[in-house]
């Protein structure tokens, strides 16, 4: 079964290569739903079926779906990816690249240093996730309780349109 | 199915990085939106890796507690995005680089 694990590794580290170098942004957001499928079978193998299924449900599903409404929205013709071309220039993305692959030299040495382990022989299942979810972090559950409602209340006032002032006496004032 | 512990790393580094690169790369604000979700997936996966090495749950609780997250930051910034596409007419991330004061 290690081989599915680096087919798994391999197709996730391509699709996101894509998804960084695209200039079309359906084009990215498909290979990002690639990715996190990849990324989903890698859970199934380490031993988290749970993690998999939500990998695929929220993150596949609700969030890459949630970015398509928007770019519907925003309506973006032809030039969007003559823009993107004329933004992604070799002169802009070498220094950033060259710095940010000195900073995954370093991580890869700091991962070498330690010692090794084999790992993915046990599944945690979702009964023991359910357990510890409501159990010792019953606190963290609610405080995110609140982050969602935040991000509702959030997402709807920035959302709003301006409603535009009709009243007769204040229509001089607002300008 | 054994996986040796430091491939899983590996591989929560590579795209973390490569998340970090589409950051610092992309004008596009919706590909920075984008490239923000790849990296907290990476973080994600390093909390895996390190619940399955001990086979404990935590590593899977911290995953739902970063999908938590990441659901809650999309959605203020697509309406972020929305909200200075209307001001700006445009997705370039320096155009808002200024306030009005």
């Amino acid at each position: 079964m290690q081989i599915a694990f680096y087919i798994a590794a391999f197709v996730a580290v391509l699709s996101t290569v894509m998804v960084i170098t695209r200039f079309n942004v359906i084009h990215a957001l498909l290979y990002l739903v690639v990715s996190f499928m990849a990324m989903a079978v890698v859970f199934f193998i380490l031993g988290a079926p749970f993690a998999a299924a939500l990998e695929v449900i929220v993150y596949a599903g609700a969030i890459v779906v949630l970015i398509i409404f928007v770019i519907m929205m925003l309506n973006q013709k032809e030039e969007a990816v003559d823009q993107e071309k004329k933004w992604l220039t070799p002169s802009v993305y070498i220094g950033p690249a060259i710095l940010s692959v000195l900073l995954l030299g370093e991580l890869i040495y700091i991962i070498y240093e330690g010692e090794s382990h084999t790992i993915g022989q046990q599944v945690v299942d979702v009964k023991e996730v359910g357990k510890t979810l409501y159990g010792p972090y019953i606190l963290a559950v609610e405080l995110s309780g609140m982050l969602l409602m935040a991000g509702i209340v959030g997402a709807y006032h920035l959302g709003r349109q301006k409603k535009k002032v009709t009243h007769r006496f204040l229509k001089q004032t607002e300008d | 199915m054994q996986v040796s512990a430091e491939y899983g790393l590996l591989l929560a580094s590579v795209l973390f990085t490569l998340g970090l690169i589409g950051v610092l790369v992309r004008r596009n604000i919706i590909f920075m939106l984008v490239c923000v979700e790849i990296m907290l997936n990476a973080a994600g996966l390093a909390f895996i890796v390190a619940g399955s090495k001990w086979t404990q749950a935590d590593g899977q609780v911290m995953f739902i507690f970063i999908l938590t997250m990441a659901a809650a930051e999309v959605s203020v910034g697509l309406a972020l995005i929305l909200q200075i596409y209307h001001q700006l007419k445009t997705l370039d991330g320096d155009a808002a680089n200024s306030m009005k004061g």
